[in-house]
Formats: C-alpha cells, sequence, structure tokens
C-alpha cells in the first residue's frame, strides 16, 4: 500500500495536507496530532510586514460551515523566518509557506526572503476575499493572475502553487491562466464569499460585512471545480473545501486531485488530518488499491 | 501539567438554575487540571453546528472528575446544549486559556466582579482562593440572583441589581462604592464589555490592578486562526500587530494591556 504523492518533484509521504490559515503555523495544533504523520504543512499566509488584520467579529458558524473575515492577520516574514519556519524544523515534514500581499512587489519580497529557505513549496494566495486590496484582485482577473504567476516564477527558488479563488464566472480560466504563466501546481478552492446578518441587531455579524464561506457547506462546489479544472488543465491540483474524512479526501482525489488539505475542520476535530491519514490507507488495503496515485482523477 | 484534548465526555446533570439559564455537569479528566478562569469549548449535539462553544468554567472538583459550567443560551448552539441530559455525551475541547492569577492576590483585599452570565467563572476564582479578605460584588438583572448563594461559602457577597428589586440599583461599581469599608487591592472580574470598560477606568484611576476576562466568537480556541482578537497597548506576542489572541494569550488580561 503506497501513499506516497509527488507534486513538482516534492514528495510527499501521504495527500493529506492542512489548508492555509486553519493550522496556524502547526504549533497550535502539534499538542494534538504528530506533524510528521502529515503530508504536508501549508502555514498561514505570511506577508512582507505585520498585518493587524480586520475589526473583530471576525468568525460566525452558518449551517455546515463558518464564515471568516481574519483579514490575513501574521506576523511578517521575519518573524515567520525565525520563529515559524524554525519550529517547523523539529519536524520531518515537507513546508508549503503561504504568501499574500497587497502588491505585486509585496509578493515577490515574501517569495524573495524564501528564496534561501529550506522550505518545500511556496502557496501564493490571489485568492483570499477578506482584503481589500492585492490577494483577490490578482485571483478574479485572468491577465493579471498571468502576469503575477510569471513574475513570481522567475524569482522563485521553490516550486509554486497559485491558490484560486471560487468567486469567479469560470475557474477553468484562472487555471489555465496559471498554467500558461509556469505554475507548478493550483490549489483550490478559497472560501466562497458570503454574508450574514443579525436580524436582532439589524446589523452584519461580521464587521467586515462579509467573509469566506468554508466547511462542508462548500464542498460539492469544491469538488466540482477540482473536477474541472483537472479536465482542463495538466499541472497538478491540491483539492480542498470542506473536507471531513477520508471519504471526502477521497471523492477530491478521484474528481483529479493529487493531494488534499483540510481546513475549517481541523477546528471541529483536531485529530481529523492523521485521522484522514488513517482513513485513505484503510480505503487503500480494503479496496485491494496498491497506490492512491491510482486513485487520482479516476472518475472521468 | 497542560491538560490540552479534545474528547467525549458524560454529562453527569443539567438543569435550569434561572430563566435561559443552564447549569451543566460533565465527567472529565480535565478537571484535576482546571485553573479559575479558563474554559472548554462544548461542541452542540448536531451535525450541522461544527464550531465549539466557548464556555467558562464555574467550578471544577478533582476528586469527582467533575467541571461544572453555568452557561446563558445565546442561539441555536447553546440551545441545542440545553436539551442535553445526564448520561448523554458532550463533544469538549479543554482546557483553553490562561485563568486568573490568584497567586497575585495573596494577603491582599481581593475584590471578585461578575455581571450576568460573567458571574459563573468568578465563583471558581472566589472558591479557589484562601484567602480572608474577599468580596464578591454580583451583578443581575433583577433578583433571580443566580449562583449567588454558592458564593456565600468562600466570599462576602454584595449584589446589584438592574432594576433595583434586589441589592443595590445599578451595576457592580454602583455596590462597590456604596460600600465605603471595602478597599479593592486586586480586582479579578468578568461580564459584559460595558462593565469591564467601567472596571478598567476605575482600576486606572485608582489605581489598582485589575484583571478582565474577555469574550468574543471564537472558532478553533487554540491560537490558529485568529478569529478572536483583543486591541492591545503593546506588540502582541504572536502577530507584533497590537491584536492578541483572547483564546490563547487570555482569555484573562491585566486591563492595562488591553484597549477595549
Amino acid at each position: 500500500m503506497d501513499t506516497r504523492v509527488t507534486i513538482a518533484g516534492v514528495e510527499f509521504k501521504n495527500p493529506v495536507m492542512t489548508a492555509s490559515g486553519t493550522f496556524g503555523s502547526g504549533m497550535e495544533y502539534s499538542d494534538f496530532v504528530d506533524l510528521n504523520r502529515l503530508g504536508a504543512v501549508v502555514t498561514k499566509g505570511v506577508a512582507n510586514v505585520p498585518w493587524p488584520g480586520n475589526p473583530t467579529p471576525r468568525v460566525t458558524e452558518t449551517p455546515s460551515g463558518m464564515l471568516n473575515a481574519i483579514g490575513l492577520q501574521n506576523p511578517g516574514i521575519d518573524v515567520f523566518i525565525e520563529r515559524d519556519l524554525e519550529f517547523l524544523r523539529n519536524y520531518d515534514v515537507p513546508v508549503i509557506v503561504n504568501v499574500c500581499g497587497k502588491s505585486v512587489e509585496d509578493y515577490l519580497t515574501v517569495v524573495e526572503r524564501l528564496a534561501d529557505t529550506d522550505v518545500s513549496m511556496l502557496e501564493i494566495n490571489v485568492s483570499c476575499p477578506n482584503v481589500k486590496e492585492g490577494a483577490i484582485a490578482f485571483g478574479q482577473n485572468k491577465d493579471a493572475l498571468f502576469d503575477i504567476t510569471k513574475r513570481i516564477k522567475e524569482i522563485a527558488k521553490q516550486p509554486v502553487i497559485m491558490k484560486l479563488s471560487p468567486n469567479v464566472t469560470d475557474i477553468t480560466e484562472m487555471a489555465r491562466a496559471a498554467e500558461a504563466a509556469g505554475a507548478d501546481a493550483i490549489s483550490l478552492i478559497n472560501t466562497i464569499t458570503g454574508m450574514k446578518i443579525d436580524i436582532k441587531r439589524r446589523s452584519f455579524v461580521l464587521a467586515n460585512k462579509t467573509g469566506g464561506l468554508s466547511g462542508p457547506a462548500i464542498r460539492p462546489v469544491a469538488v466540482r471545480m477540482v473536477y474541472q479544472c483537472a479536465n482542463a488543465v495538466k499541472i497538478p491540483i491540491i483539492g480542498m473545501g470542506g473536507i471531513a474524512s477520508a471519504e471526502d479526501a477521497l471523492e477530491f482525489i478521484m474528481a483529479g486531485a493529487t493531494a488534499v488539505s483540510v481546513g475549517a475542520y481541523n477546528f471541529v476535530n483536531p485529530y481529523s488530518t492523521v485521522e484522514i491519514v488513517e482513513g485513505i490507507e484503510k480505503y487503500l488495503s480494503e479496496t485491494g488499491t496498491q497506490s492512491v496515485r491510482e486513485l487520482i482523477g479516476c472518475v472521468k | 501539567m497542560d491538560y490540552r484534548k479534545k474528547e467525549t465526555t458524560v454529562v453527569v446533570s443539567q438543569e435550569e438554575i434561572s430563566d435561559g439559564i443552564f447549569d451543566l455537569r460533565v465527567k472529565t479528566e480535565a478537571a484535576g487540571y482546571a485553573k479559575p478562569g479558563q474554559f472548554v469549548g462544548l461542541f452542540p449535539p448536531s451535525d450541522g453546528h461544527l464550531l465549539m462553544r466557548p464556555i467558562s468554567i464555574c467550578e471544577s472538583d478533582a476528586e469527582s472528575k467533575t467541571l461544572r459550567m453555568v452557561y446563558r443560551i445565546a442561539g441555536d448552539g447553546t440551545k441545542l446544549l440545553s436539551g442535553l441530559k445526564a448520561g448523554d455525551n458532550v463533544e469538549m475541547l479543554s482546557l483553553l486559556g490562561n485563568g486568573f492569577p490568584t497567586g497575585e492576590a495573596v494577603g491582599k483585599c481581593i475584590v471578585l466582579m461578575g455581571g450576568g452570565i460573567g458571574i459563573p467563572p468568578m465563583l471558581g476564582v472566589s472558591k479557589s482562593l484562601q484567602e480572608e479578605n474577599v468580596h464578591a460584588f454580583l451583578g443581575y438583572r433583577n433578583k433571580d440572583t443566580f449562583l449567588s448563594e454558592d458564593f456565600r461559602k468562600y466570599a462576602n457577597v454584595h449584589i446589584a441589581s438592574e432594576d433595583g428589586s434586589i441589592g443595590v440599583k445599578g451595576n457592580v461599581l454602583d455596590a462597590l462604592t456604596a460600600e465605603s469599608e471595602v478597599k479593592p487591592e486586586i480586582i479579578m472580574a468578568c461580564g459584559p464589555m460595558p462593565m469591564l470598560r467601567a472596571i478598567k477606568k476605575y482600576a486606572e484611576e485608582n489605581q489598582i490592578i485589575a484583571y478582565i476576562s474577555l469574550e468574543e466568537r471564537m472558532a478553533c480556541g487554540v491560537g490558529a486562526c485568529l478569529g478572536c482578537v483583543a486591541k492591545t497597548v503593546n506588540k502582541d506576542a504572536h502577530s507584533h500587530v497590537n491584536n492578541t489572541r483572547i483564546c490563547t494569550e487570555g482569555p484573562v488580561f491585566d486591563a492595562r494591556e488591553v484597549e477595549i
């Protein structure tokens, strides 16, 4: 039984990763799970300088999901390298750093700072719906996405994953633009923009008014988009959106994802990542499947 | 030793002790480690409700391995929790947060203040203090003074009510002002934001140390999501941006350190 997968030459011991923003830098969940068991740790988005994020309330529950508008609060690349990457060196797990910015230059600064580090891959966040400048502006316009991908690829020393937004008319256009610009992989979906109103206060629940919807509520949308992109591009896909179990992870893999990320469900069950790894192993052995790679995109 | 896990606990008992206020006891080893002012995350018994509800610990009993939580129904999730009966299972994430620094209160005139559903965690604080000079100022809406009898075992109780039907009419600070012989040297408080703001101001004006417990909507409870932050005077330890995590660096803060 073989759970290994490879993306852009980087080998992962299994296809289960953490979704950026839901797992800190791994430290916060290391009390619950052995990080060595994960396919990769994908860190919380990091910018060139510290970002304060949005006012509170930043999170609220919705049916089978949640809305968040954190606004990418982060300590900036210097503290991240000194503290968070240093912590992750205690583990034998590939690290994928999620990079955010307000301008192309912001992204390039972070990518350059990471060039000499031992991180395995970069995930470029061009799809956060909760910050006004940058971020999603690059992810909702295929020309802008092409340009930023190309500029990052020119200087990046690690393979580059472009994280796509579902808040577009046709996500395959974005996938094609990223591929054409040289992206090594794509990850999808980021959260779906949503809103909740408090009818007692006659106001928005979130201070940011809108937030990103995640959790099992968005899973069918995410599976569909992974399937569409898998049929549109040749580069590998990391699939995510409401994964709560090994069965959910296998849906994404069969739809065409080479790896998957667990996001909001870490909050519900902090052990879920490792339980999903074990569930995939069980599925492979029960069905007599030699390798998880046989399942990637097996549903046509 | 830190106790940090998500586990299935068994409900020992639950009763409604006041209108919409429930007294829940669950069996867990966490009771042997809980500090006053810490909280737990209780998951509503429903697949569609994903997130834990952060609820303060009212009391812990290491011997019977029982944690007591007293909470108010605030929405769907707490409504579902209120339906739990003895013998039911409930998923719990614990132990969360820092708790009150009760060691700093030794030898001082200690004033504990609780307002509304901020009263329950102060009971655990009063119980843990092996001190003579402990005063609990409890603020209620009306004469329905839930938990006040429990406090009498550990503290001198002073009551305020918004409608004036019992104790001093007004809030906990009005009650403190009315008790001229109580000269607080340290304040520990939990309650609604206007009350905490007033305590912060009072403590600064009178140069008294005050520790206040904050609440905010939370998702992870363990410091990963950065959903629950409070504004801080100085750069916070995690992100260096004056937004500190209530679930991890709090919920109890030195009132001088937070901007509320």
